[in-house]
């Protein structure tokens, strides 16, 4: 294997190495959704196909942004952008841990060389109005995964369950890499002239993202974005609404993009620090209103298992 | 003998879960067990990350055949009657029943039941699923294929197996055969995730803990935490390192590995400059290892840890304890940052100009400025008492008002209570709300306090409860005061007081603090001031308690405190003098006396007897009245007098100079004179002997 490849020398080669693990286990290897997002569970992939009876097994990156968590690439663990390997199963198979910790294998982490755990870690997210079980799992005492039994998402009870996976990439190639700045990671596995690092991709966005979300992004704009995105997810769930019994809601998707553009905004005004304590509770609910509306419009689609016709 | 072996195995139970679920396994299983009619002779219950384990001993083989009569009517009794009996006896037809005879009663029925006993086999399959069912989990979830139905298995995390063996130790075990939404019952279980992952048979418990050892899975969680202990401090002795231990932490790690292996793991020195309680939470918070000092004292915090690992790594644990030294560090890095950044300006500090000059802040110092964000923030206290802004301002201006009252200087009470909840607005506190209070001590001693001041932003969340520390330092004492008062009278005004066992703002405990400060410091509080009459028998319920607690009699205590009493050291102070006074012979004699006198005055006033408002010298005639009345004069003034200079001691003294003229009166008068102007009058100095000793306490209350 060359080292571009090689998932402990390089960051593309670690995603690749997941991609290949997770297919060849039946998993739908999908991209990135194309919007900001706080983390992979926002992804339709996710948020929407948890619910349903449908059996759904997918995997994908996804660049999560994290407004508040930017330190002008000052800081070598902490990005505003980053990325999640989200995997997703549902129903979760018996042997979910073994599969996790195969993957794990996959990339080089010897399990009698590391010391991996499974430390208690009740995943809740408010805005999607979701919990689960699981752990943290540690790798040497750094937590590498997050690994979660949905038992609710958008409001609604999980049936059948369906196990999250999410890989934190960055601090899991810094782990394999052997490297302790997130911005030396050798990206494309590449040494000598044509090395590329994870600085040389992403330092100079972090700096200007984080000026962005700490300093100039235009609170009063973004306030009349999330009230115009929470306005056009409920239009839209009304315009797609089945006419008649029988019918299915057609405007599910769209609707949720809404949502997941309203969740952004609020976690940008949140950095820009215009949203008090107590306001910040009811964006919360907002969001979640707008996320338990989606979900329910969802189990009327086909892809949420309605068994009805479109109009 | 038979042995009852059970073991339910699923992925990781979050530690602090382990010990009680497997507490309640045994219990649960014992208490079905006999409740079928089943005994045992001993359980005991064993827990890892990944199994609850049961070890039931002696167990009996079958439930014993249970014969039962019940009685029913006459022969000759109505049909009614007949067809009663047989319903509650369970009989289809009367001739089912057996006759007996009675000399006096006659011939009447009886029903012969009898249920025969059971295989204790038949008895665990019914039950045990039955408990894994109905099993009390904090919190429990549902999983896999089976969660697509209502009504699935709920779990605390995946259940993989249930061994259940059952059977004498001279023979070979049974498996009990049941089955589980899917899980079926057997004698399979797994080692070591890693070290063993395969499968093996058990047959009962000794084998199977010792086939468990040997696939490095240490069932018994107390060898895993004697293990750890003594595993680290002999770690760090050899390194010249004394172990800090935490018995928390010790058994939250034990939950936590199977096969723990010892590791020690290291971070830079430079770190040592924040301060040792913020290390000691981050690397026990985050990384679940313990911190240690060196051997020789020289510093509060050696730069080297222990961790916990739970395998045998093939390296000895080079790659296993330098990961974790690499976390330990970035979280360190994190808390330096924190730590740092609290002592350096906030940003927009020119929004913060209003809310500073609100408090009289200055702007220049750190903790300031925090101060003036908790107030722009309007962060909220509780939804129906307001912001936390207003209520370091109600607590500022009480601080002030106390500090000439408990010996502070009122203008270092209010800048202490002014600054007291700014450290909530701090990184490190807001990544360790428990080191609250400890670090507005640490910044504000930074930015140049007075002591005092920094000693009261620590210690006025103290004390926090009846073992805790009392301040000491006025300054504190006023602010602690301050504090607890306006949380009481608060939680008052909203009417949300403690009811039975439910106390969820600590409202008993802050009550308990204003009382042991003003004790245990010699502190007069006029609490009246603040306290309306309910709060203050709140207080006097905890002054109750805490002196009991101190082995006061309670009856004095009743005695001495009058609903208006809000002066508690000088309730106390009278209870002393009291218990002195009664175990003296003038005391008991006395209070043999003043008994006397208030029964027969409550004998009379029951009766409708006349009092005369006051004694009439002129109607006194036995010279023992006269002489009791000059008594009773001098006594009530002297003790009065004495108790105006707070002189409990001289107020007895002086009462006890009654005990004489007292015991002469009933000797010598008839109270019950025909004259019923005698009559009266010798019944006011009756109460006026009940006035004098009034004074001082109660005494219809003190028992004896």
């Amino acid at each position: 294997m060359s080292d571009a490849m090689n998932p402990a020398r390089s960051f593309q080669g670690l995603i690749l190495t997941l991609h290949a693990y997770w297919a060849a286990r039946g998993c739908v290897i999908l991209q990135p959704y194309d919007m900001e997002v706080g983390a992979g569970t926002f992804h339709p992939a996710t948020t929407l196909r948890a619910l349903g009876p449908k059996p759904w097994n997918a995997a994908y990156v996804q660049p999560s942004r994290r407004p508040k968590d930017g330190r002008y690439g000052e800081n070598p663990n902490r990005l505003q952008h980053y990325y999640q390997y989200q995997v997703i199963l549902k129903p979760n198979p018996s042997n979910l841990q073994e599969l996790y910790l195969g993957s794990l294998e996959a990339i080089g982490i010897d399990p009698l060389l590391h010391d991996i755990r499974f430390v208690e870690d009740d995943w809740e997210s408010p805005t999607l109005g979701a919990w689960g079980l699981g752990w943290e799992c540690w790798c040497d005492g750094m937590e590498v995964s997050q690994f979660t039994y949905f038992q609710q998402v958008c409001g609604i009870e999980c049936a059948p369950v369906a196990g999250e996976l999410t890989y934190g990439l960055e601090r899991l190639a810094m782990y394999v890499q052997g490297v302790d700045n997130v911005y030396d990671l050798n990206f494309n596995g590449i040494e000598g002239e044509g090395k590329v690092t994870y600085g040389d991709v992403f330092l100079q966005a972090e700096q200007e993202y984080s000026r962005h979300n700490f300093e100039f992004a235009n609170t009063k704009t973004l306030l009349q974005h999330f009230v115009d995105a929470e306005a056009e997810c409920r239009d839209l769930l009304k315009a797609g609404a089945p006419a008649a019994d029988g019918q299915i809601h057609r405007l599910v998707f769209p609707a949720y993009d809404q949502c997941i553009k309203a969740s952004h905004i609020f976690n940008l005004l949140d950095a820009r620090g215009v949203i008090s304590v107590t306001e910040r509770q009811s964006y919360i609910l907002r969001v979640r209103e707008l996320a338990k509306a989606c979900g329910e419009a969802f189990l009327l689609t086909e892809a949420g298992g309605a068994t009805r016709s479109a109009a | 003998m038979p042995d009852l072996l059970l073991e339910l195995r699923s992925e990781e139970i979050p530690a602090r879960m382990q010990r009680k679920a497997a507490g309640d396994l045994r219990k649960m299983v014992t208490d079905g067990l006999v409740e079928a009619g089943l005994t045992y002779e001993a359980a005991r219950e064993y827990w890892t990350p990944r199994r609850l384990a049961l070890d039931v001993r002696g167990v009996t083989a079958r439930s014993r055949d249970v014969h039962e009569e019940i009685k029913g009517p006459s022969t000759s009794a109505p049909e009614q009657a007949v067809q009663g009996f047989l319903r509650k006896a369970g009989l289809s037809d009367i001739s089912q029943a057996h006759i007996h005879s009675d000399p006096k009663k006659g011939d009447f029925y009886v029903a012969h039941l009898s249920k025969p006993g059971r295989a204790a086999e038949d008895i665990i399959a019914e039950l045990i699923p039955a408990i894994i069912r109905s099993f009390p989990w904090p919190k429990s979830m549902r999983w896999g294929k089976a969660s697509a139905k209502p009504g699935a298995l709920r779990w605390v995390r995946p259940l993989q197996s249930i061994v259940c063996t059952f059977g004498p130790e001279t023979e070979e075990p049974v498996v009990v055969e049941f089955e589980v939404d899917g899980i079926r019952s057997g004698n399979i279980t797994y080692g070591h995730r890693f070290h063993a992952p395969q499968g093996f048979s058990v047959r009962r418990f000794d084998d199977y803990a010792a086939r468990l050892e040997a696939a490095k899975v240490i069932l018994d969680a107390e060898r895993r935490k004697e293990i750890i202990r003594s595993d680290a401090s002999n770690l760090a002795f050899a390194n010249g390192l004394e172990l800090i231990e935490d018995e928390g932490l010790l058994e939250e790690v034990s939950g936590l590995v199977e096969w723990p292996v010892v590791l020690m793991g290291t971070f830079e020195k430079e770190f040592l400059t924040i301060p040792a309680e913020v290390i000691r939470l981050t690397i026990r918070a985050n990384q679940k290892c313990f911190v240690t000092r060196p051997a020789d004292g020289q510093a509060e915090l050696s730069n080297h840890f222990m961790l916990t690992s739970n395998i045998e790594a093939t390296d000895a644990g080079v790659e296993i304890a330098h990961g974790n030294g690499k976390v330990v560090r970035s979280r360190l890095s994190d808390a330096l940052y924190f730590w740092q950044t609290d002592q350096h300006d906030l940003p927009d500090l020119d929004t913060l100009k209003e809310p500073a000059a609100k408090f009289g802040l200055d702007l220049a110092k750190p903790l300031d400025q925090r101060m003036a964000r908790l107030e722009k923030l309007g962060v909220t206290f509780h939804a129906k008492i307001g912001t936390q802004g207003e209520r370091v301002a109600r607590i500022a201006k009480l601080a002030e008002e106390l500090a000439p009252l408990v010996g502070a200087d009122p203008m270092l009470a209010h800048r202490a209570a002014v600054l007291a909840k700014a450290d909530l607005q701090t990184e490190v506190v807001g990544e360790f709300p428990e080191l609250q209070g400890v670090m507005g001590r640490k910044y504000a001693l930074l930015q140049g306090e007075h002591e005092s001041v920094a000693t009261a932003l620590e210690d006025h969340y103290k004390p926090q409860g009846p073992s805790d520390r009392v301040p000491s330092d006025p300054v504190a004492i006023a602010v602690a005061l301050a504090d607890k008062l306006d949380t009481l009278v608060a939680f008052w005004a909203i009417d949300e007081k403690p009811t039975g066992s439910k106390d969820p703002y600590a409202l008993r405990r802050a009550a308990l603090g204003v009382v042991r400060m003003a004790l245990e410091n010699d502190k007069r509080l006029p609490l009246r001031r603040w306290a309306d009459a309910d709060l203050l028998s709140f207080f006097h319920d905890r002054l109750k308690v805490y002196l009991r607690d101190q082995g006061a009699r309670h009856d004095l205590i009743d005695a001495v405190i009058s609903p208006q009493a809000d002066d508690l050291l000088a309730i106390v102070r009278r209870v002393e003098a009291l218990g002195a006074f009664l175990d003296s012979e003038d005391g008991k004699n006395l209070l043999a006396g003043t008994k006397r006198a208030a029964n027969i005055l409550a004998a009379e006033e029951k009766k409708g007897t006349r009092v005369a408002d006051a004694v009439d010298s002129s109607l006194l005639q036995e010279e023992a009245e006269k002489k009791l009345f000059v008594a009773v004069n001098q006594a009530e003034s002297e003790a009065g007098q004495a108790i105006q200079n707070e002189d409990y001691s001289g107020a007895m003294r002086a009462l006890s100079a009654l005990r004489e003229p007292v015991d002469s009166f009933f000797e010598a008068v008839l109270v019950n004179d025909p004259d019923e102007n005698v009559r009266a009058n010798r019944l006011a100095l009756l109460s006026r002997i009940r006035a004098a000793t009034d004074q001082v306490a109660d005494f219809s209350k003190i028992a004896g």
